[in-house]
């Protein structure tokens, strides 16, 4: 358990200094999400119709913007080959590098949804309905990106080859996501079962995410 | 314990680097692994790390600890530093310490063995080259493992460095370690050698 403690506080500190990945991904947030009533128009329904998707869409390409260090930062100086090496099984060293990950680069995004909200005039029920399904939901995006990330970190210019294979892969998470919040919005239809969809992809991709990353550098190293 | 390997091939992006190579290293020796550029120094040292596959032949450790593998009880010492600009000098020790597990020593005793003392607090970006070697040799004498595999460890290193590192080597050598380095230059201890393709 040291180790992987080690390797969680060292993961988070470098994202939370100068040149790490966690400010990036709300910057880019905040900028996505920004442009969006420019793109639009002044049309406040439309603008809270939208909303859920936009954030939603917003914290996807966020998240994907900041994985492709995930394993290629560890590969370049050499420590990927120590830590291939070391006593602590690859799929938990796997799982501990996306849950750093996620506490450095995904709970921001949670944390400034409320924020962003206003930007796109959602009430209070609304956002927090929407931080509620992202908490849920970008687990599963960092665990099912890590997939891409170690498959692409062999490979020269990964991070675009990266967006084309985490993306697909997150559709399902997009689309309950966003059918979660909307359901909490309108009240229409029940919130419940998109809800426990979503949590369930993010638990399987707790199980499956580790795994295949861990097989896929094993594979890959040379 | 002692280090055996047999008919060892090795096989990186479809050509064969080399076949049927034996060699032997036991506790208290150290193996020179020599030869031309491209003649599969480094390649040797990585599949005996575990980090790439072995064609055919075998790689086996008796003596070690029944329950590790061998890249488990080794360090690896190779062109890259696996250091991290962003933090400071000891942080990054006191990472791999903590993350390599087993026995363990202080991080800032390991870096003053170095020489290192003085730079503890500063970010690893600032390092010299032969200041980020310096304390990649601190790695292996943060934690103890028995076999240290090493790529032309003494790259970069000043005159006073490299008799520090033959100190380190000795040291490690009579404490009943085992050292495989891949090397153009003398290593400055009575070595066994082990020549890999060629006779350039």
């Amino acid at each position: 358990m040291t180790a992987l403690a080690a390797l969680i506080r060292r993961d988070i500190q470098i994202a939370l200094r100068v040149g790490g990945g966690a400010l990036i991904g709300v910057l880019f947030f905040l900028t996505v999400v920004v442009l969006m009533p420019f793109a639009v128009g002044p049309d406040l329904a439309l603008l809270t119709r939208l909303g859920p998707a936009i954030l939603w869409l917003g914290a996807l390409l966020a998240s994907l913007l900041t994985l492709d260090r995930l394993f290629m930062a560890d590969h370049e100086d050499g420590s990927l080959d120590l830590i291939v090496m070391s006593r602590t099984p690859l799929e938990l060293t796997c799982a501990a590098k996306a849950l750093a990950h996620w506490l450095a680069a995904g709970l921001p995004l949670i944390i400034a949804t409320p924020v962003l909200g206003l930007l796109l005039n959602l009430d209070a029920t609304s956002t927090s309905a929407v931080a509620l399904t992202l908490l849920a939901g970008t687990p599963a995006l960092t665990f099912t990106g890590m997939i891409g990330a170690a498959l692409a970190v062999t490979l020269h210019r990964g991070g675009l080859l990266l967006a084309v294979l985490v993306l697909p892969l997150s559709i399902p998470v997009l689309i309950f996501g966003v059918a979660a919040s909307q359901a909490a919005i309108s009240g229409e239809l029940p919130f419940g079962t998109p809800f426990s969809i979503l949590c369930a992809l993010s638990l399987i991709s707790f199980v499956i995410g580790p795994f295949a990353a861990a097989a896929s550098l094993r594979h890959g190293l040379d | 314990m002692r280090l055996l390997g047999r008919g060892v091939r090795c096989v990186r992006g479809g050509r064969e680097v080399f076949s049927g190579l034996d060699f032997e290293a036991s506790a208290g020796e150290v193996l020179a692994v020599t030869g031309p550029n491209g003649s599969g120094k480094t390649s040797l040292l990585r599949l005996i790390a575990g980090l790439l596959t072995i064609s055919s032949g075998s790689i086996d450790l008796a003596g070690g600890e029944a329950e590790l593998t061998l890249p488990e009880q080794a360090h690896y010492l190779g062109h890259r530093d696996a250091l991290k600009p962003a933090l400071s000098v000891l942080e990054n020790l006191a990472f791999w310490r903590d993350f390599l597990e087993g026995e363990a020593f202080d991080a800032g005793t390991s870096l003053a063995a170095v020489g290192l003392g003085h730079a503890a607090h500063l970010p690893a970006a600032y390092l010299s080259a032969g200041q980020r070697r310096r304390l990649s040799l601190a790695r292996l004498l943060a934690v103890r493992r028995p076999i240290w595999l090493l790529d032309e460890p003494a790259n970069a290193l000043d005159a006073a460095g490299q008799g520090l590192f033959v100190e380190l080597m000795s040291d490690h050598l009579t404490r009943g370690g085992l050292i495989i380095a891949a090397t153009h230059a003398p290593l400055g201890l009575a070595a066994r050698e082990l020549r890999i393709g060629g006779t350039a």
